[in-house]
């Protein structure tokens, strides 16, 4: 295949960026995006330019680092997939493809389309966890019944891998859909009920502090998440959240 | 009666990704109450000994290029494994030996470092652009029939895509596995299935493009379902096609989300036509040697997790990975380190000015240097790529003296022209994903001969070494 790439250039991030354009040609439709970009990177060394810095690692679809916005599309024109799942069949011979980093205030381009992802672990670190000890002295998981139709929900919850894709794809910048993700992941659990209004409430304000925009139910997040989290879990975080800060007993 | 234990408690085919997401969130933790803190995009790249015990270490911030120095009174690394020294493997990409190497380099004893596991059913590569591969269930070989064609010139017309591989009649069809093992058939142990894929392959019978590839063939599978399920739910005299239907339904039930996996890389619909499979490296069992309190031979220093020897002997047993992950982070060192710590109570903080701090630093400041001062004329993936061949034809599934030594010298080879003429772009004081995988590689191209070198003292077979 032979096809013309628009890439995002920005060599850090005080500095302006602009889309390069680049040729290139005999790539495998075999090939995964990534390993297309490798050939590009290849290209770019071997002709004395910078290669692309793009983040990628685990390249089968469950570490979330391959945040590229392909032709207006978080993570390409596939839908349940990852950047790195994402195979050259899926475009057309000369096609053209735009390659752009995540867009959003709250996550801001480290170098071509790296982009810093900390925020989210701002909001984790926020309230993500359920607080036990794990040195050794647990209980055993199964010594709690938990209904499967919970585990099943929490499980469906904890899919998710924080790629971003949703505040990627969203007009607004929210981040909803992850944080919906993480809350309901803990409180549909025994375990993590005790402090679901503490966390609802401390990562939801996290998540406002960290600049992410509100949710107006469009609904293209749930479109584009590569784990398929339904937006019901926004609706079920917004019902937490209204019934912990109107029931809490702290002030 | 039937009484069936699992083994394994698995969580729907992620249960390695939630145990990290379950550790990460307890990490999390400990971050918002203050008790550690975590630095995201930095890369331990030198370990730090003062009067013989590890005190700290040189970290380089991957964004800003800058070295960091930070001192402790213990040192843990939790780096993971090196199968990346293949270049290509079932790891992440990021996976490297760097950390673990730097002790090594700096006193702590490697053990067993040829130790690998190499799975029998990966999907195989696509062609010289690959990158990484994908690991599929070991559990598919227990309704799949391995087989390539008989003959060589069908073997040709199947990579040549002349013929489909459904369109070979029975007898024209070599099931390697049941014929060589009829007792154990389509379940010998994973090394045994692996060295004889890549033996049939390398005879010239593998049957994608790249010729490294055999089937994995569900259809009998399907068949036999089929006939089952049409018997008890008490259909009468089922067509050929009633029983396919039916057939497929059992086994998508049982590895439904598999075989959607596949068609996602292969683009092939592994019920209608075989699926291929071809081994690939998934883990190494070598690694840090250390005690039963897991700390190497350098006081003070810990090695966890995969980087370390300890726990799979020459093999690895399912799910076994997460064992020790769990087992040494959570139930062990939590318990072993205060020993050691206990002895240095009265120490006090370790001040990053000693002049071990100084001298580390600028150690790595001047590979660094070096690296970039080389303004060669390949990639630093050429390199890689290469060193990967050279390991997986002479020190992989098995192995030769006559090969070792090949490989040992070809190592050194390549190892020269990498430092005479690797090609790093841009600076070394900004984010530069160049530098980062030449220094991972430069430590790659020295762990793989050592690995050679371990390879070739051994005379024995056993567990995954041949």
């Amino acid at each position: 295949m032979d096809l013309t790439l628009k890439v995002w250039r920005q060599k850090n991030s005080q500095a302006k960026g602009k889309m390069e354009t680049y040729p290139i040609s005999d790539i495998s439709e075999d090939s995964s995006f990534l390993e297309m970009m490798d050939v590009l990177n290849g290209n770019l060394i071997n002709s004395g330019k910078e290669p692309v810095a793009f983040d990628h690692d685990c390249r089968e679809g469950i570490c979330g680092m391959c945040s590229m916005y392909i032709n207006g599309q978080a993570h390409g024109p596939m839908r349940g997939t990852t950047t790195c799942q994402l195979h050259m069949r899926s475009f057309r011979d000369g096609e053209t493809i735009y390659i752009e980093p995540w867009r959003s205030g709250s996550m801001p381009v480290i170098k071509d389309l790296v982009v810093d992802r900390s925020a989210f672990d701002r909001i984790q670190q926020a309230g993500g966890f359920v607080s036990v000890n794990t040195s050794g002295n647990t209980q055993d998981a199964n010594a709690v019944p938990i209904p499967k139709v919970n585990a099943d929900k929490a499980f469906d919850a904890a899919a998710c891998i924080g790629c971003a894709a949703c505040v990627a794809t969203c007009k607004n910048s929210s981040a909803m859909l992850f944080v919906a993700a993480k809350v309901s992941q803990y409180s549909y659990l025994p375990q993590g009920e005790v402090e679901a209004k503490d966390r609802v409430v401390n990562m939801v304000n996290q998540m406002d502090k960290e600049g992410f925009g509100n949710c107006t139910n469009t609904g293209a997040c749930e479109v584009e998440c590569p784990k398929g989290i339904s937006l019901e879990y926004i609706a079920r975080m917004n019902r937490e959240y209204v019934s912990a800060t109107i029931s809490s007993e702290k002030k | 009666m039937e009484f069936l234990v699992s083994r394994t408690f698995y969580a729907r085919g992620q249960t390695g990704q939630q145990l990290l997401l379950g550790a990460y969130s307890a990490m999390n933790r400990q971050i918002a109450k203050g008790k550690i803190q975590m630095f995201s995009r930095h890369e331990m790249v030198e370990l730090v000994k003062v009067d013989g015990k590890a005190r700290g270490i040189i970290a380089r911030n991957l964004i800003t290029g800058e070295l960091e120095r930070h001192s402790a009174h213990a040192v843990v690394i939790a780096s993971g494994g090196y199968g990346n020294v293949f270049f290509l493997s079932t790891n992440a990409m990021g996976s490297n030996t760097t950390a673990a190497w730097k002790i090594h380099r700096n006193g702590a004893f490697f053990a067993n470092p040829c130790y690998t596991q190499i799975h029998p059913t990966c999907i195989p590569r696509s062609g010289e652009h690959q990158s990484k591969l994908t690991l599929m269930s070991e559990s598919l070989r227990n309704d799949g029939r391995i087989w390539v064609p008989k003959n060589l010139e069908d073997a040709e017309k199947i990579r040549s895509k002349t013929i489909k591989p459904t369109e070979l009649k029975e007898e024209d069809r070599d099931y390697y596995l049941e014929r060589r093992y009829p007792a154990f058939g389509n379940l010998v142990p994973r090394d045994v299935a692996s060295r004889a894929a890549k033996e049939r392959c390398d005879a010239g019978y593998g049957v994608n493009s790249t010729g490294e590839a055999v089937y994995l063939d569900f259809s009998a599978a399907i068949e036999r379902y089929g006939k089952e399920k049409a018997l008890v739910s008490g259909i009468k005299q089922p067509s050929v096609e009633k029983i396919i239907e039916l057939g497929e339904e059992v086994v998508e039930q049982k590895y439904g989300n598999l075989f959607q996996m596949y068609e996602k890389i292969v683009a092939e619909n592994p019920y209608k036509t075989p699926m291929m499979i071809y081994p690939a490296v998934h883990y190494t069992m070598g690694g840090v040697w250390v005690d039963y309190n897991l700390m190497t031979t350098i006081p003070g220093c810990y090695c966890i997790g995969e980087a370390n020897f300890s726990d799979h002997g020459a093999n690895r047993l399912g799910a076994s990975a997460l064992m020790q992950g769990l087992a040494d982070g959570y139930f062990v060192l939590p318990y072993t380190i205060g020993d050691f710590l206990a002895n240095d109570i009265r120490t006090g903080p370790i001040s990053t000015d000693l002049k071990e701090f100084e001298i580390a630093e600028k150690n790595v400041s001047d590979t660094i240097d070096k690296l970039m001062s080389i303004k060669g004329d390949k990639p630093v993936d050429y390199f890689h790529k290469r060193l990967g061949k050279v390991m997986w034809e002479f020190a992989g599934m098995a192995r030769n003296k006559e090969g070792l030594e090949h490989a040992i010298s070809e190592i050194k080879t390549i190892r020269k022209e990498f430092w005479e003429n690797v090609r790093i772009p841009g600076d070394k004081d900004e984010m530069n994903t160049e530098l980062e995988k030449a220094g991972r590689v430069a430590d790659f191209l020295e762990l793989g001969e050592l690995f050679a070198k371990d390879g070739l003292e051994r005379s024995e077979s056993r567990g995954r070494t041949f």
